[in-house]
């Protein structure tokens, strides 16, 4: 079964760190085909910019996301651009305190990645409690091949850090205090 | 996250571009003379960082053409060397890959194609260097030019171009895309002993041996053992038409004699060289011919045809140059057409028009993005209609 992901925001918040420590998990750790791509504005930070993941058990042919079964979005800009492309019966997450929408529904989880981060001490891993949150909403990647994949992703003195904030956010939605 | 071995064996999840650079380095690759150019930045990044890692020699030169003509030099006194431009960079090596072709330097030019002409779309993809590649520097000569259509065969065809280039003393090109050197897939590398390394032929002769031609083709394959620089042997190599012995012989005879061994040397060994997928081509009516990115939405066309009941199926060229010529030729015994999907405006399909009399239907957009696998299938159903 192939499944497609978009992971959206702005430059700087680590959106593609993110989707390539993602796409790493399901590709070496989890058994899976992945592939991974990128896309950003010329800015390096500040403009908006998307990571497209897609996770398969069998060989991935075409390598695009188009309409995904799977939307994170961590901007205003990003749920504007990307927010109506979701695929029918797709899981929406989205940072709470960055996007404003009326929008509800109950395969729509508001997270506060932003939040999160900064209350664990830099507001820089909103990436990995993002990833976390996305573990726990849904069965895309397992949680130890994503943990994995982010030892190996991340430089060697931040990775409890990272694994922190990813605890974070996988606790946040597992628990059940998304409103 | 890179440790200082040669060759990283294990898996790793990696983009074409950076596959491109450590297929380049399990491939011994000890010299690498560049100028970063978007879409091809990361080869070069990711050299500069590893090649001192390993005793290599990395060099920012000032434009593409000093980059052709060092790794050229560097080959001569023989190193296994390479560059990665794009097409703007690619236009301005053609004159030193003449040189190449003429001193018969091997070396390994990967051309991460964008969007053209000229600087065109920086960013984005595009597939109309292919006639470049073979056509682009002038004259008469033949080289070897690969598509790769994975993060993976990037890898592995660095490597085999690093063999082809040592086994034939040609350029080889890497034609990879934007969208193959941007897009990160699981890439497998080998134990070191288990990549396949070619050794350039060497001379039987020793140093100060006066029966000793430099230029001399003695074997069936055409090809001259080679010698490099500070080995001992006086050696002229020259851009001009030379003789045996490797100096100028400007006049109509030895030219003839000098331009068809050139192109002899890859022209009789083509059945060796040329390499291909084949996907459902037992049956097919309809034969899509496709490379690079490109042949991953062809491949989706192909399945969604097949849903439908029409037997279609795939040639993926992994050679670009020399072309599949002869099994196109035997698919049309079986097949009534040929679909040609491309990233520019129609080249390859001329290659594909002069091997059969069926009708050929390209599919081509100029660039800016993978080409949606939609139209391929469209072109499908029309030809079967």
């Amino acid at each position: 079964m192939r499944r497609e992901l978009r992971l959206a925001g702005f430059g700087g918040q680590g959106i593609i760190l993110a989707g390539y420590i993602l796409g790493k998990a399901a590709a070496l750790y989890d058994g899976k085909e992945a592939v991974f791509s990128q896309s950003y504005g010329p800015e390096a930070r500040g403009g908006a910019c998307a990571a497209a993941v897609i996770i398969s058990d069998e060989a991935i042919d075409y390598p695009v996301v188009t309409r995904p079964d799977y939307l994170v979005l961590m901007s205003q800009e990003a749920f504007t651009i990307y927010g109506p492309l979701v695929n029918e019966g797709g899981i929406v997450i989205m940072d709470r305190d960055l996007v404003e929408t009326t929008t509800e529904g109950e395969r729509i989880y508001r997270v506060p990645f932003t939040r999160l981060a900064e209350e664990l001490g830099n507001r820089i891993v909103a990436n990995m409690v993002m990833l976390g949150a996305l573990a726990a909403a849904t069965d895309v990647v397992g949680r130890e091949a994503m943990e994995e994949s982010i030892r190996t992703s991340v430089r060697e003195r931040t990775v409890p850090l990272n694994l922190k904030a990813f605890a974070a956010g996988y606790d946040y939605l597992a628990q059940g205090e998304a409103a | 996250m890179t440790g200082n071995a040669r060759v990283l064996t294990g898996q790793h999840f990696l983009m074409g571009d950076v596959a491109c650079a450590e297929g380049g380095l399990a491939a011994g690759c000890d010299f690498f003379a560049g100028y970063p150019i978007t879409p091809s930045t990361e080869i070069a990044e990711r050299l500069s960082r590893r090649l001192p890692e390993v005793g290599g020699v990395f060099t920012q030169m000032e434009d593409e053409i000093a980059s052709m003509a060092a790794i050229i030099g560097a080959s001569m006194a023989g190193a296994r060397a390479m560059t990665a431009t794009s097409g703007p960079g690619f236009s301005l090596m053609m004159e030193n890959i003449g040189l190449a072709v003429m001193m018969e330097a091997p070396c390994v030019v990967v051309d991460v194609q964008r969007g053209s002409p000229s600087t065109g779309l920086p960013t984005l993809a595009g597939q109309a260097d292919v006639m470049q590649a073979k056509w682009g520097s002038h004259g008469d000569y033949e080289i070897v030019a690969y598509a790769p259509s994975s993060p993976q065969e990037s890898f592995d065809l660095v490597i085999k171009a690093f063999n082809t280039a040592d086994r034939y003393r040609i350029p080889v090109f890497v034609m990879a895309d934007e969208v193959i050197g941007h897009t990160a897939e699981r890439v497998t590398i080998p134990p070191a002993d288990q990549i396949p390394r070619v050794q350039r032929k060497r001379p039987r002769y020793a140093p100060g041996d006066e029966s000793f031609l430099p230029f001399r083709a003695e074997d069936e394959d055409l090809v001259p053992p080679m010698v490099h620089a500070g080995e001992g042997y006086r050696v002229n190599v020259d851009s001009l038409t030379h003789d045996e012995k490797g100096y100028p012989a400007t006049f109509a005879e030895p030219h003839d004699r000098l331009v068809r061994r050139l192109a002899a040397k890859i022209r009789q060994n083509a059945h060796q060289i040329i390499e291909y997928e084949e996907l459902l081509l037992d049956d097919a009516q309809v034969v899509v011919v496709a490379y690079g990115c490109t042949a991953r939405s062809a491949r989706r066309a192909v399945a969604l045809a097949r849903q439908e009941g029409i037997r279609a199926g795939l040639l993926r060229l992994i050679t670009l140059w020399p072309f599949a010529g002869q099994k196109v030729w035997e698919l049309s015994s079986q097949a009534a057409a040929f679909v040609v999907p491309e990233l520019n405006l129609g080249q390859m399909i001329t290659q594909v028009e002069r091997f059969t009399s069926h009708p050929v239907v390209g599919v081509n957009h100029a660039g800016g993005a993978i080409m949606p696998p939609e139209p391929i299938l469209d072109a499908i159903r029309e030809v079967v209609m």
